[in-house]
This record gives structure tokens, sequence and C-alpha cells, in this order.
């Protein structure tokens, strides 16, 4: 056989014939959901900055008399027991939640994501040192973690920043060692070994993209966990300290109104819903665009 | 002429828009074995399970027809029919038999599971059945062994414990889809002549699967030519391969590895040594339940390998061929022993830039052209790799150049650079990883069994490339494959490696002209013959 051409009988993927790269953000707008859940936490991000000029009424003005209003024309989203309206309560609580949410999970990525590429990828003692650190850190109940960070540095919003951010360092670092080591034992990973790669190199190209995915998927729960764990400390008056609003506080303070008062859970619960959903949402479309293999199904149902 | 045991008619299956099989018609006689044969992606398998109503892909629409001899239709049966069918009328046994067994149960407990089911057999008469069907496919030990889970027994004695299982309640249909393709080649040999001689005792019918025309030669009476879904061509096994009709056939035909085909250009006697190696020993410490174990991988041996050459390592899996190759790169610490390359000594090196040096005068293609290459970035950005860190062709478009330049030399398109490892078929992602691997200008390659898992097609091909490349770039390989037909085209001089001791190293034409090593001579002979053992009475 002389055939040197590339072969005729070596069967051609079925996939695109002719391939054309298209741009991530085209690819992440071809997705309906992706793109919802996008402008959603777009109008959440806004509205975090713009809050506290947005809303009708001012955040701690108390009004007595209009106490427990059911939604109307004039309070949108009605008032609670000392007559606030929740309408502008919520706009403004939006900036504090998501910053909790989103500095607490920066830290918990940025930390537990260097402790475990680390242990993965060195191994040895070090890795057995580190992941003994991280057992014991998830040994401790979370709130009594939090607790005693707080107790140390002084309740306020920075500290239970720091705490959601402490507590959460040890699942990413698991995630990350876990994916890092299946990922090291890679035939890629070795072919780079063979050709003289520096390790910066492998970690950089071959280790974090591949264990991207799985971050991402985590990151987007994270946010939905850190804005829960805020409102749960904020209720044992650890978290924000009143009268400032987040949307966890104001879910506690309506548990005394359930049964008079429905819309004072309703809508800080749907605001902390949707946020979630969205972030979730959006997570997953990212992972999509990510994957390459999904990334060819895509591009491919956007030709036909 | 008796009734068929299987008898297919007009078989399409469609997933989606795509028609994966078309027309498909063959019948299965009794006591006679039918040969289909086809690259990967040739609807082989498909067509075989959709014959057998095994198809479990979604969306997939079945048509035509498929009798057994009593006259049931699988083709649209009902689960129920099926769940009578499988296991009783038809027995399976598939490729990979690491992953075909269940690894949480005994060995008793998966033989007896048909018979329980099937038969209506108890505990105690079900056991006595498991260790007849244990001896019959050769399993020493029988009794012991059915105690024992998958992880104790090794890859050949699984695949017979699969086929003892297919075989439980003496089906009249045995379905081979490629049985032995994962296995080394003197157990290849073993399971062929182990079905041919259950076929003999009991008279089942069998399909065998297989990219191989060479297997196939051994096992079949009649074959089926399979290729883009449709038979090309259907023929007794001494037809197919004294005069093939289809030029497809032919083809498949010359892929196939067989001794005494080809050898290499002669090298010239002169050429000077480039790697001498020196009673290399590697042992590895292997923490078990018991406490600490040394597993000596590589037992004091030594080669040379001379400028332009090829090296031919041989062995088993296990055999410690791909821990040579793996000292060499610096993937595993040797335990003693001497290597150098050039004026290079490679295990003493120490410095950063030494060891550097020395990795662009050595490289390596491994065997699994899935895994070697990282799905997340692109052929250009895979190839242009070794480039970046030797600082080669400095600025991005000279790298794009050279990269082009890669591309054209292993026979691939240049606008491949842009796309994706998946979207590339085996053989051209193994074209990938050998423009990788030159693009530091290595002096010497090691393949480490890089055509394997090819179909003997398409690693036919890729094995002219590496010929072609050797003449004109004037590159040494260490070629690790434990296929002697294929080392005989491409080598020079052999060193058969056994349980990590070299047992037999010599130049590839006396080796191949009078073994003399009983282990050599064995894995000559488990090499598929030329003629198809139907011709030879």
């Amino acid at each position: 056989m002389t055939n040197m051409e590339p072969s005729l009988t070596e069967a051609e993927p079925p996939t695109v014939g002719k391939t054309t790269r298209v741009a991530s953000w085209r690819l992440l707008l071809s997705n309906p959901v992706t793109v919802v859940s996008a402008v959603v936490l777009l109008a959440v991000t806004v509205i975090a900055f713009i809050g506290p000029w947005i809303a009708p009424y001012g955040v701690n003005k108390t009004n007595v008399v209009n106490a427990l209003q059911p939604p109307s024309g004039e309070h949108w989203f009605g008032t609670d027991d000392l007559g606030r309206d929740i309408f502008s309560r919520v706009l403004v609580a939006t900036q504090v939640s998501l910053k909790v949410a989103v500095v607490s999970v920066a830290i918990a990525l940025v930390a537990g994501l260097l402790i475990g590429v680390i242990a993965g990828y060195r191994g040895g003692w070090l890795d057995m040192v580190l992941m003994r650190v991280v057992d014991v850190m998830f040994a401790f109940p979370v709130l009594l973690l939090a607790l005693a960070i707080v107790a140390i540095l002084g309740p306020g919003l920075t500290t239970t920043m720091l705490a959601i951010g402490v507590v959460y360092t040890p699942i990413f670092a698991r995630v990350a060692r876990a994916s890092t080591l299946s990922v090291s034992v890679e035939p890629f990973v070795q072919v780079s070994r063979t050709m003289g790669t520096g390790n910066g190199y492998i970690l950089a190209r071959h280790i974090l993209p591949n264990i991207a995915g799985t971050l991402i998927v985590q990151t987007s729960l994270s946010l939905a966990f850190a804005l829960l764990a805020e409102a749960a400390l904020s209720f044992l008056g650890l978290g924000v300290q009143p009268p400032q609003p987040s949307w966890g506080r104001m879910l506690f303070d309506a548990q005394g109104f359930l049964g008079q008062a429905w819309w004072m859970s309703v809508f800080p619960g749907a605001a902390i819903c949707l946020t979630v959903l969205a972030f979730n949402l959006a997570g997953d479309g990212m992972r999509d665009v990510l994957d390459p293999k999904q990334r060819t199904m895509l591009e491919a149902r956007r030709k036909r | 002429m008796k009734t068929p045991v299987l008898s297919v008619r007009d078989l399409g299956v469609r997933i989606g828009r795509n028609q994966i099989v078309e027309g498909m018609s063959f019948d299965v006689e009794p006591e006679q074995t039918l040969g289909i044969v086809g690259e990967s992606g040739s609807g082989k398998s498909m067509t075989v399970l959709a014959a057998t109503g095994l198809i479990d892909v979604p969306g997939a629409d079945v048509r035509g027809s498929s009798l057994l001899s009593d006259g049931t239709e699988l083709v649209g049966a009902p689960e129920r029919t099926m769940r009578r069918v499988h296991g009783k009328t038809i027995g399976f046994v598939f490729q990979d038999p690491s992953t075909s067994l269940n690894p949480l149960l005994t060995l008793e407990r998966q033989i007896t599971e048909s018979l329980q089911a099937h038969r209506g057999m108890t505990r105690r008469t079900a056991r006595t059945r498991a260790l007849e069907l244990l001896e019959a496919v050769g399993i020493p030990e029988a009794e012991a062994r059915l105690d024992s889970y998958p992880h104790q027994l090794s890859g050949g004695q699984r695949q017979r414990v699969m086929i003892a299982i297919a075989l439980a309640c003496d089906p009249q249909l045995l379905i081979a889809d490629e049985p032995t393709t994962a296995l080394d080649v003197t157990t290849q040999a073993q399971i062929i002549e182990l079905v041919r001689n259950l076929q003999r005792d009991r008279g089942t019918a069998v399909v065998w699967i297989s990219h191989d025309l060479g297997v196939i030669g051994q096992v079949a009476d009649e074959v089926t030519v399979m290729r883009g879904g449709t038979s090309v061509e259907h023929a007794p096994i001494v037809d197919i391969y004294d005069a093939p009709r289809h030029s497809y056939t032919r083809e498949l035909l010359a892929a196939r590895p067989m001794l005494g085909k080809t050898t290499p250009p002669v090298a010239a006697d002169s050429a000077d040594a480039l790697l001498t190696v020196e009673g290399l020993d590697v042992r590895f410490t292997v923490g078990s339940a018991t406490g600490k174990r040394t597993v000596h991988a590589v037992d004091d041996v030594s080669f040379t390998v001379r400028r332009g050459t090829t090296l031919g390592l041989v062995g088993e899996s296990g055999s410690g061929k791909s821990t040579v190759a793996g000292a060499l790169t610096g993937l595993v610490p040797p335990h003693a022993g001497t290597a150098v390359i050039g004026e290079q000594a490679i295990f003493s090196v120490k410095r950063r830039s030494e060891v550097k040096a020395l990795r662009r005068r050595i490289s390596m293609v491994f065997q699994d052209p899935f895994s070697s290459l990282n799905s997340r970035n692109t052929v250009g950005t895979a190839i242009a790799e070794p480039l970046r860190v030797h600082r080669l062709a400095d600025g991005r478009s000279a790298r794009d150049h050279r990269v082009a330049q890669l591309l054209e030399l292993v026979g691939l398109p240049t606008d491949f650079a842009r796309r994706y490892p998946h979207e590339l078929s085996g053989g051209q992602r193994q074209r990938v990883s050998i423009a990788r691997a030159l693009a530091v200008e290595p002096e010497l390659l090691i393949l480490d069994e890089s055509t394997a898992s090819l179909d003997v097609s398409v690693q036919a091909k890729v094995l002219d490339l590496l010929k072609r490349l050797q003449a004109e770039l004037g590159i040494a390989y260490l070629f690790i494959a434990h296929d002697l037909a294929i080392v005989q085209q491409m080598c020079h001089d052999v060193l058969v490696m056994r349980q990590g001791r070299a047992v037999e190293y010599r130049p590839a034409a006396e080796l191949f002209a009078d073994p003399v090593d009983e282990y050599t001579r064995k894995l000559l002979d488990a090499v598929p013959p030329e003629h198809p053992r139907a011709a030879t009475p």
C-alpha cells in the first residue's frame, strides 16, 4: 500500500466536516436557559449596586400604624411587623447577600483550589499533612467553626464572609484534590512529562482545564449554600447585624408571623430561590461550553 | 440442508437520522462459524446486537427480520421473549473481560445465574454444572476457582470464564464480539483453540466479530465483510482468502499482520550505537493488605539501539517492556544499571537544563490514542506544546508554521490544527501523537504499543508512515509490541522479554529464521498463518 494520504478508510468521525470554531459567548447566548439565568444574574447584580437609590421607602423607616399590611399598590410586597416596606428591604438586602455569597465562595475557591491541587499533584507527605488538616476542619460542625471564628474576630459582615469562606474551603480542597489525582495519571500528562514540560505548564494547560468543569459546578452550588449559611448566621445574631437587612435575616424575622403575614417570608425567599437557581443554571451552561465534547455538539446543532 | 440457527433478512438500524446498518442478510448454520469482519464504526456489532434484540440505544429503530430456528422473531420481540432467549438459546462473549464480569460476585454465582434462571436448577446441581464448565474451558483447579473473584484471574482466564457463562445453558448460538482483541497474542491463540474445540464437542453455532481478517481466518467457515453499515462481500472463508472480489476485502487481507510479508530496509551494519542500556533493573514497591512487597519489573536487561534502526521489544503484558520505556523517559526511577544516549548518561542527570536537553533526544508515543491527547486542547496546541517547552520555532507564527509542517509530515491536512481530539478517528489521533513526538526532532522515538489499539487496516497505514519517517528523518525507534508479525515488518533487531528478563536478543532476520528460545517459538506460533484454517484440513 502506498497510501500516504489521510486515509480514506479511516472512518471520519461523525461530526462537523469543516470545523469552524465559534466564540464561547456566542454559544452561551444560543442556549435560552443560560441567557435567561444570565439576565437574572445581571439584574440581581445591578440591583445590588443601585438598590438603595431605587427603593421607594427608606430601609429602616418604621411606620407602626401600617404594620403587617398585605401587598398593595402602595407597598408592593407588603410591610413587616414594624411597618417597614418589604420591597425596599429586599432590594437593599441584595447587595449584602450577594456580597457575602460571592466573597466567601471566592475565598473558599482560591484557598481550596490551592490546597487541593498542590496536595493532589505533589502527593507524598505534603498531601498527607494538608489532607489531615482538611479532615480536621471537616470534623468540626459548620456552625461551631463559624462561631469560633466570629468569637475571635467579633461579629460583622467581614467576619461572616471569612467564616463562611473558611467553612467551605475543605469542600473545594477535596474536590480539587480528587480531580487532580485522577487527571495527573492520565497518559497525556505522562506524555508531557516525557517531553520535559515543566510542572507550571502541566498544571496550567492540562490539569486546571480538566478539573474546571467539576469546580464550576461546585462553585455554583456553593454560592447557593453560602446565601443560606449567611441567613443561618444572621439568625444567630452572628452574621449581618440589624438593622442592616439581608435576605436570610428577613426570612428569620418573618418566621414568627408565618400564619399572619405570608408576604414577609415569601418575597425574600423568592429572591434567594431565584438567585440560587440562576447561579446553578448559569453554571451548567458554562460547563457545557467549556467542555470541548459538549461544545462540538452545540456547534453542530447551530449549523442545522 | 438444515434449518439455520439464526436467519437474518434485510436488517436495518437507524439511530435518529443516521442509517447505521442497512440491508444485512445472513444465515448462521448449526455447527458453523460465521465471521463478521470490518473496521470500527462499520456497524458489525450493531448488526449482531440488533439481530439478537440486545440493542439498547435510545431511539434506535430496527427494521427487517431475524428468525431463530424455532420460528421466534427477535426483531421487535417483547421483553419476555428476549429474557427466555438470551442466555438459553443465545450466549454472548464481549470484548473486554475485565469489565464484563461483576467484581463483587464469585465465579460460581456468575456461572450459575443463568442456570438457575433458565433451567430451574438448585444451587447444588448448578454448582456441579459450573464445575464441569470451568473444566471444559480449561481453568486449572476449577474446584478452588469456583469461589474466587474476577480480580484473582488473569485476562485470558476471565475471558474463559465469560465463555463458560455464555455456554452454561448449552445455547444453540454463541455471539463472540471481538473476544480476543484485548488479549495477548498467545492467549488469543488459546481462546481461538478453546472455542473451536467447544464448538466441535457441543455443536454450537458461532458468530465471531473481529476487525482482523487474520483471526477470522482461524475461526470462520463463512465470512461477511462489512463496510459503512452494509455487507460488501459474503463468501466461504477460503474464497475470501483466495479470490476476494471486493477491493475492500483485498485491502483488509493486505493489512492483516502476517509473518514473512515484508521486512524493513536493510540498515548499514556500520550504523553506530545511539542508545546503550546495560544491566537495567527496575523494582516497584507495592503496598497490599499483607504488607509491602517488591515487584521486580525489569531484571538485568541490556541492549543497544543503532542510529536509524529499529529495535523491537517483544513480550506479553506484564513482561516489563513498558517499564523499560518508562525508565528511559524518566517516568520510572531505575534501581540499577546505566543507559547512555550519544555521550549522555540518562540515569545520572540531575540538573534541570540537562534533563530538559535529554527529553529532546528521546520522545515517546503511547498506546492509547484517546487518552494520550488532552481533550481540552486543539491538535495545534498539543503539537505546539513541546515547541513552547523547548523554545523551538519561537513566536506564534513560526510555531503555527512548524505545526503545519509536522501535520503534513504525518499525512494530515493542516487545518486539523484547529480541531479537538474527539473530532478525529483513532488512526488520525495516533498520527497527531507521532507529530507531537517528532516536534523536538528526537534521535530516538519510543513507540509503546503505538499501533496495538488500532484496527488492522489503520495499523498498516500507521506502520507505513513510521517506516517512511525513519527513511526520511533517520530516527531510531524502540518499537514495543506484542505481535511478532508487525515486529518482523518494522525491526532490525529484536529483544524478547518475559517476566522482566531478556530471553532472546538477536538480529531480526536470524531470530525469525531460527528462534532459539521456547517462548519466542510460542509467540511465533501464535501469529495467525497466511492461510485460513479451513483451507488446511
